[in-house]
């Protein structure tokens, strides 16, 4: 089990830790009292991982550059 | 001639026309008269003229052969040979030309150079000056290829253990490539299909001389990005490409944008071309998509699948939860009927307590009742006539054996008593008598042969004893000394019986037959009577 916040873990992370967590429930080898823990657990992880689905959103920039071929900021690409 | 004079001077000696080598040569050189009718060059006017005439004539070549050696002056010019089997042509590429170059020189490459010829004065030499260097052929290209593939790999930069792994949901992806034609809009669409997530692009040039410097430089850049900033720092990149010739493919297989990409911090996708093109760039990214539109779908995964596996996995939790409480439930049910009712646990003891309580007081009563009975059994038999019979037997017993003591006694005094007589009859004093008189006699007999023998026994020595006494008497020189004789002894109460001896003797002693007499010396003995000298033979 990783320590990182639920908040803090990246979709894999949240991912592979709500895995275990469910594999570990269907089990059925933990008390009852660590049963109801673990599926607090799993439902926090699920709720990161819906996040972190959720933030699906598009932006596409292009980098602009300057005279050395330096970046120097972006400008909105649209239509592609 | 040196050689490289030869050419523009055939050249110039084509344009004069007037005159043969030879003459040329002689007029030129032995016999530099005045007045002839030649013209008369300075050095640097000639020079000027060679220079203007191959400019001019040369003004843009295109040459092939093969790179000679190669040579990078600290000015940042490049001068390199190119020759073939028997002739060589120096080259140079001035230092702003050179990054211009889409392929830079190397030792041994075929290559088509195109520029300018031109000569220079202070040398008396001619030579190229190069703005362009194309490989000679699809052979000579993948040559060349392949040798920097044996290089890096050589290196190690094509090893799987360098092969970093790509992120399963990056956040924002960089994608160096042309911003516009079809492949940056493949990849977003198919970006846009599976996952939108922010994208950056760092528009390059992706075929022609600028496109491997401007294509290392974007992955470079990306990897200078901080993440967060203002220009977020991509978490993933796409080196993309559409396809096209090898030549059009070319940048991708330059070494720079090989370098960067596997100096790249960041996990790299290269999709340079169709799927049989392979790209140096190929050999050292992280991850290689034969296509644009595969890399976008190595990039990220599809959201839908994503969703409906959290929604699965969703369903899973609260399935498990339930089957667990249910289980959990069935289990303290099945154990709750396993469980006697408590009433049940106490009706044997109740029953038994029950049992015990009802016998309690009879037994006490019983008890005591047993042992009154045991008692009055016991007393009923207890009285004084049984007492008193009990010692009226034994009463009778004493006197009965005190009855028959007394006789006993005297039936045993009496036979005792007859014993006694019997044998004191046999003890009488006259048997003792007679052994006593008896033993008398025999003792005075025995006394009278004694007496008679010591008698008997005596008589005779005696006898004899006398007369051995009275022949001694006569006989003994004492007998002698009666009649007048003396014995003399010397002082050590030796017999003297020479002169020779009284002589030699201290002292003398004489034995008479009345005493003895001592004379002279110290000597006890004074008797000087000489023996008889018989004396000694009579013994």
């Amino acid at each position: 089990m990783t320590d990182l916040p639920v908040e803090e873990m990246s979709f894999e992370q949240a991912m592979a830790e709500l895995e275990r967590v469910v594999g570990q429930l269907e089990r059925g080898d933990v008390p009852l009292e660590d049963s109801i823990a673990l599926y607090e657990r799993g439902a926090a992880l699920k709720k990161r991982c819906e996040t972190k689905l959720k933030e699906a959103e598009e932006k596409v920039a292009a980098i602009t550059l300057d005279g050395n071929g330096q970046p120097k900021g972006t400008t909105p690409v649209e239509g592609l | 001639m040196p050689a490289w004079l030869r050419f523009p001077l055939a050249r110039r000696r084509a344009r004069v026309g007037q005159i043969t080598d030879g003459a040329y040569m002689s007029d030129l050189i032995d016999d530099p008269q005045p007045g002839q009718n030649l013209p008369e060059f300075t050095v640097a006017e000639i020079s000027g003229a060679v220079k203007r005439t191959l400019e001019d004539q040369f003004s843009r070549v295109r040459v092939r052969g093969e790179v000679g050696r190669v040579f990078t002056a600290r000015s940042g010019h490049l001068y390199y040979d190119i020759k073939d089997d028997k002739n060589v042509l120096a080259c140079t590429t001035w230092k702003g030309q050179v990054s211009r170059l889409s392929v830079v020189p190397e030792e041994g490459l075929e290559v088509v150079v195109t520029g300018r010829l031109t000569a220079f004065g202070g040398q008396s030499k001619y030579n190229m000056n190069v703005e362009e260097v194309a490989v000679a052929g699809k052979g000579a290209l993948m040559a060349l290829l392949e040798k920097r593939k044996a290089q890096l790999q050589a290196e190690g930069l094509f090893e799987q253990s360098r092969k970093r792994p790509l992120p399963y949901l990056p956040e924002i992806i960089g994608v160096v490539t042309s911003p516009s034609g079809a492949v940056i809009r493949d990849i977003l669409h198919r970006l846009r299909d599976r996952f939108p997530r922010k994208v950056l692009i760092w528009p390059v040039a992706v075929q022609g001389e600028a496109c491997a410097r401007e294509v290392a430089n974007a992955i470079d850049g990306f990897n200078l990005l901080t993440p967060g900033g203002a220009l977020p720092r991509p978490d993933l990149l796409i080196v993309a490409r559409g396809g096209g010739s090898i030549e059009d493919l070319w940048g991708f297989n330059e070494e720079i944008v090989a370098r960067a990409a596997a100096r790249s911090e960041i996990p790299l996708i290269s999709a340079v071309g169709h799927e049989t093109d392979t790209t140096l760039i190929d050999y050292v990214s992280d991850r290689r998509a034969p296509t644009p539109t595969a890399a976008a779908e190595m990039a990220v995964p599809v959201r839908m699948e994503l969703l409906a596996w959290v929604g699965e996995q969703q369903t899973r939790l609260v399935r498990a939860l339930s089957a667990r409480v249910d289980q959990r439930g069935q289990r303290l049910r099945d154990l709750g009927r396993a469980l006697r009712r408590p009433e049940t646990l106490l009706e044997g003891p109740q029953q038994r307590y029950d049992l015990m309580s009802d016998r309690l007081p009879t037994a006490l009563m019983r008890g005591v009742e047993r042992r009154r009975v045991a008692l009055s059994e016991a007393s009923g038999s207890l009285r004084p006539g049984l007492l008193a019979r009990m010692l009226g037997q034994d009463q009778r017993r004493i006197s009965n054996s005190a009855d028959r003591l007394a006789p006993a006694l005297q039936r045993a005094a009496l036979a005792k008593r007859e014993a006694l007589g019997r044998r004191a009859d046999r003890l009488t004093p006259r048997v003792i008598e007679r052994d006593i008189a008896q033993g008398r006699d025999r003792l005075e007999a025995l006394t009278r042969r004694l007496k008679d023998a010591g008698t008997r026994q005596t008589t005779a020595p005696r006898d004899r004893l006398e007369a051995l006494m009275r022949l001694h008497e006569t006989l003994g020189y004492k007998a002698t000394l009666k009649r007048g004789y003396a014995v003399v002894y010397g002082d050590g109460g030796q017999v003297v019986g020479t002169k020779a001896a009284a002589e030699a003797a201290a002292g003398l002693e004489i034995e008479f037959a009345d005493g003895k007499f001592k004379i002279g010396g110290t000597t006890r003995k004074s008797a000087t009577k000489p023996k008889p000298p018989e004396q000694g033979s009579l013994f």
